[in-house]
């Protein structure tokens, strides 16, 4: 082990990574690595930041990751580095602005030929509230359409950055990587702190390693924090002793100490995430009693609810245990379990966003192997009782008698949508549809910003799909909470064959049941096979109908021959009928098949 | 043309259904795996060869069927059924020793139903007086369809005339003659079928089989049928050419007795009947199944391989299985319903060892009453014929 020795405050720079899915965020990152010698070529596996499945799949990053490098400038002195690779999804918000707290300044890398998109704004935004210095990369200079002085244009338009100093690169072709470091040792502050203070630390991220346990990622802000410690998480109140002090460069380098300034890891016996906070300060435990926490932490709240089922109810202990894994790693998922007369047993749960859901539900059926149902998605209303109290409801099934409620509140949001103008009259319709308030409409070139005031529940419900589809992937999109406002929700049922079915009720604004509750008729009449006996479905709100569709009765299934030879084939397909059976759920006397709940709740292509 | 029909077999075995023929006695089926071509859409065991041993064939179907009559003795033979492939290019002699094994082996019943399916092409009926001579009593003809176009795309080797010769030949020479159409063609209108079925009633055959066409896998049609080259009738057009079919039989005196089968009283197959029924029958040569006693067998399904079983062996069993109470019930339940007649309850206890009644979910036997789809009697249990047309959907509620 070296010697236990921080690194001199001055020689430090902390930057993250700010661009756009596809813009060259992880090859840059990936270059950067390269370029000073933290791993070998051999050892480069293509975009070494995102190292779960999911991640690289989708070019996302989930978990915060970072990676120490060495970097000899040209004025001759060597330089650490950090890089802060920061979650590029609107759902990881509040984790993106933890990262950024952590860096005094960012790389804004834009494609030369894509431009500015609406994620980049709002990450390059959260950069500037957090004093960041700035500095644009342009991408991809060396393809056919790059268009970089169009670019710094709009970057200066837009987002108001000066562009003068701006690099030119292409990560991929290896072009501008020394300018980009040389722009990082230049254009970027060196952090303060002092080493002399009390510890304080900033809890970055953490995330379960299974060798090492939970792993804390943490900048030091003043102090030095070292192995062997006594330290208090002043938010999660708890004590923990310093086993192992490290950075990544990117693979693990122990050393024994980091000090104001620096950033890197440490582990304690911690068993689950879910013990850590991310954004908690930490102090020694000694100064603990008057110690004043770092500004800007939140606890985690879920802002996306659904119920997850497991297709076979034999799966249930199996998808308990799962979800249990994987909290481990995420304490954002929540889950309580929930039972439903049409899905049987499952978990009500708790996420960030709609994709924070997506990529739970895909890990479990990936990586544990599961079949699950997903209903619809619900945000959180707040129910205000008409005697006086209130309550906060993320299941139609928990809505109180209609007699009860007094008036309900549902989560807004602020979105900004940037897309070229071809697309804008289908956006703006979108928009309005969904009861979309309009705050702002601009232009970049030929590309416009729209900005709008949108309730949460219209957009979980397949807006990202439609804004795809109506812009041919065009769009790009951004959101943030901007709190509840009253509104005339209504829960509707959906009842086949006079059965309310309880997974497929939801609440939704009056003005759209009846057009939401036709869709869902229409749907199921498609996904529910014709039975001996005619069905009705209807979607009701209380005991009025609004919407009908009428399943007729089946007519013809026969086999047509059937002698001595067949007898075995058809005892054994009757036999797979009965198997089969069980994975149907009965309502009353309808089966309705697993692909009906999974297709109905989708709700992906409108007509 | 008219084709006399002959007089009725001794019983009229659908009422009631414990005196059904064939209840105790064993029928006999016979498979000639050998076609001149494959039809496209029919997934039966056969093949085309260049030459057939003929000798070392009907050695090999003869201890074939030596091997089952040891298994099974003591027992009266109802009916004997020649299917394929095509068994009507079978040497008559082949099908005479065979006939003389079954009397020799078992008890023949004086008035036994043998029957011999066929194609109606002039070379095969020009053996059907031997067929005859050598005691087959029914034909079946594999007639297909009434005109020319749709023989072609059903792959057929006959025209429709060449057909109705057969058909009137054979008339004139079996006691008993029924054949098959298929309909539900691609393309096929309600009226179309109406007047093709009004001839087929017309030539006054005792029994008719109406099978709607269907897509069996691996055959060429299931092929373009996935491409989309071949496009069926969608499923109202399907049951309304079937509620025609029931309604144009019916009214000339041929009601349907099963799904797709049939017959003037008294003309049913009797050899059909026992599969239905759940009686016992032998199968024997390539591919053959049979029921004897609660035991499934299958016979080697490559002809080669099944000639050279019974040539090492004496017989050609690829397996015997026995089958459980439950099984049983399974398959006298789903063949049982396709009998416009329907269970006989006390017959089904006997032969599966299970009551009927513990077999079937009795809330769908309620719900399925209720709607008019099936009736329970005390005696039987039945579809009606609007069950009869959902009769899978039937089953599967039905089964638990």
């Amino acid at each position: 082990m070296p010697a236990a020795m921080t690194t001199d405050i001055n020689l430090i720079r902390n930057f993250s990574i700010i661009a756009h899915i596809d813009h060259g965020k992880s090859t840059l990152a990936d270059r950067l690595i390269q370029r000073c010698g933290g791993l070998s070529d051999r050892e480069m596996v293509e975009q070494v930041l995102d190292n779960m499945e999911i991640e690289r799949e989708r070019g996302i990053t989930i978990k915060a990751q970072t990676v120490r490098l060495e970097y000899k400038a040209k004025d001759g002195k060597t330089y650490v580095l950090n890089l802060m690779d920061t979650p590029g999804h609107v759902d990881f918000a509040y984790e993106v602005s933890r990262s950024l707290a952590a860096c005094e300044g960012s790389l804004l890398v834009v494609d030369a030929s894509q431009g500015v998109e609406a994620q980049t704004l709002a990450n390059v935004y959260q950069a500037i509230e957090h004093d960041h210095v700035i500095v644009p990369v342009i991408n991809k200079i060396d393809l056919p359409a790059a268009d970089p002085d169009r670019v710094k244009l709009q970057i200066e338009d837009v987002i108001g950055l000066d562009t003068s100093q701006a690099v030119l690169a292409s990560a991929k072709s290896g072009i501008g990587i020394d300018d980009v470091l040389e722009a990082l040792v230049t254009q970027l502050p060196a952090p303060k702190g002092d080493a002399s203070k009390p510890l304080k630390a900033m809890l970055v991220d953490s995330w379960y390693d299974p060798y090492l346990g939970v792993i804390l990622l943490v900048r030091v802000v003043e102090g030095v924090l070292k192995k062997g410690m006594s330290l208090r998480m002043l938010a999660a109140g708890n004590d923990q002793t310093v086993e192992r002090v490290g950075v990544f460069r990117p693979k693990i380098d122990y050393i024994g100490e980091l000090g104001p300034g620096e950033v890197g890891f440490i582990t304690a016996q911690i068993k689950e995430v879910a013990q850590t906070r991310v954004g908690d300060t930490l102090v020694e435990t000694k100064h603990a009693k008057d110690a004043v926490p770092l500004p800007g932490f939140k606890e985690v709240q879920s802002v996306v609810f659904c119920g997850l089922f497991p297709v076979d109810a034999a799966d249930f202990e199996k998808l308990r245990e799962s979800m249990a894994k994987l909290r481990l790693n995420d304490a954002s998922f929540t889950y309580e379990m929930e039972t439903s007369a049409a899905l049987g047993f499952g978990f009500r749960c708790g996420f960030l966003g709609l994709l924070h859901l997506e990529i739970i539900q895909e890990r479990l059926s990936r990586e544990y192997d599961l079949d699950l149902i997903t209903t619809a998605p619900s945000v959180v209303y707040h129910i205000h009782l008409t005697d006086g109290t209130s309550m906060e409801l993320h299941n139609p099934a928990d809505m109180p008698e209609v007699v009860r409620i007094d008036h309900i509140e549902e989560p807004w949001i602020e979105a900004t949508i940037f897309v070229p103008d071809e697309y804008l009259g289908a956006v703006l319709k979108l928009c309005q549809d969904r009861r979309g308030i309009q705050k702002n409409l601009s232009y970049a070139g030929t590309r416009a910003m729209v900005v709008y005031e949108l309730p949460l529940n219209e957009v979980v419900f397949d807006f990202y799909d439609r804004l795809k589809s109506i812009s041919r992937g065009y769009a790009s999109f951004d959101y943030h909470q901007i709190g509840h406002r009253e509104g005339d929700l209504v829960k509707m049922n959906l009842l086949v064959n006079e059965e309310p079915v309880d997974a497929l009720s939801m609440i939704v604004h009056r003005g759209q049941a009846e057009a939401r509750g036709r869709h869902m008729c229409e749907r199921m009449k498609d996904l529910i096979p014709r039975h001996l006996f005619k069905i009705p479905i209807q979607a009701a709100i209380g005991g009025k109908v609004i919407a009908r569709e009428t399943i007729s009765a089946m007519r013809k299934d026969v086999t047509a021959k059937c002698y001595g030879g067949d007898i075995t084939r058809k005892r054994k397909l009757l036999e797979k009928q009965k198997e089969g059976k069980k994975r149907m759920r009965t309502f009353g006397k309808v089966e309705i098949p697993q692909e009906a709940f999974i297709a109905a709740l989708k709700m992906g292509d409108e007509k | 043309m008219a084709c006399p029909t002959a007089p009725a077999p001794s019983s009229n075995w659908s009422m009631p259904a414990s005196d059904l023929p064939g209840v105790d006695g064993l029928a006999v089926y016979v498979h000639w795996p050998f076609c001149l071509s494959k039809c496209p859409y029919c997934d039966f065991n056969s093949h085309v060869r260049e030459s057939v041993d003929q000798v070392r064939w009907r050695t090999a179907l003869l201890a074939d069927l030596a091997h089952e009559a040891m298994l099974t003795p003591a027992r009266t033979v109802t009916s004997i059924f020649f299917g394929g492939g095509t068994p009507s290019l079978m040497p008559p002699e082949t099908v005479a020793a065979i006939i003389e094994g079954v009397a020799r082996h078992w008890r023949l019943a004086p008035d036994a139903e043998i029957t011999l399916e066929a194609n109606p092409s002039s070379v095969e009926a020009a053996r059907f007086r031997a067929f005859a001579g050598a005691g087959v009593n029914r034909v079946s003809l594999g007639v297909q369809a009434l005109d020319d176009a749709s023989l072609v795309q059903l792959g057929r080797r006959h025209d429709a005339a060449e057909a109705l010769a057969a058909l009137e030949l054979a008339c004139g020479t079996f006691d008993r003659v029924s054949f098959d159409l298929i309909y539900a063609r691609p393309g096929q209108t309600l009226a179309g079928w109406r007047s093709e079925l009004a001839r087929a009633l017309g030539f006054g055959t005792g029994h008719l089989s109406l099978y709607q066409l269907t897509i069996e896998p691996q055959t060429r049609f299931a092929e373009l049928y996935r491409r989309g080259d071949l496009v069926l009738p969608d499923e109202d057009l399907a049951a309304d050419l079937y509620a025609l079919t029931q309604e144009m039989t019916a009214a000339a005196g041929l009601p349907a007795y099963e799904i797709s089968n049939h017959a003037r009283p008294g003309a049913e197959s009797r050899h059909n009947l026992a599969y239905w029924t759940y009686g016992d029958y032998v199968g024997i040569g390539p591919g053959a199944h049979g029921r004897r006693g609660r035991q499934a067998t299958v016979r080697l399904k490559k002809p080669e391989a099944w000639c050279e079983s019974v040539e090492a062996h004496g017989h050609g069993l690829e397996s015997e299985t026995p089958l459980d109470p439950e099984a049983c019930a399974d398959e006298a339940l789903l063949m049982g319903l396709r009998l416009a007649a329907g269970i006989d309850k006390a017959r089904f206890r006997r032969r599966t060892g299970r009551a009927l009644e513990t077999v079937v979910d009795p809330a769908a036997v309620r719900d399925f009453t209720d709607l008019g789809l099936l009736i329970d009697d005390p005696d039987t249990l039945r579809a009606t014929p609007a069950g009869l047309a959902v009769l899978n959907s039937l089953l599967a509620r039905l089964a638990r």
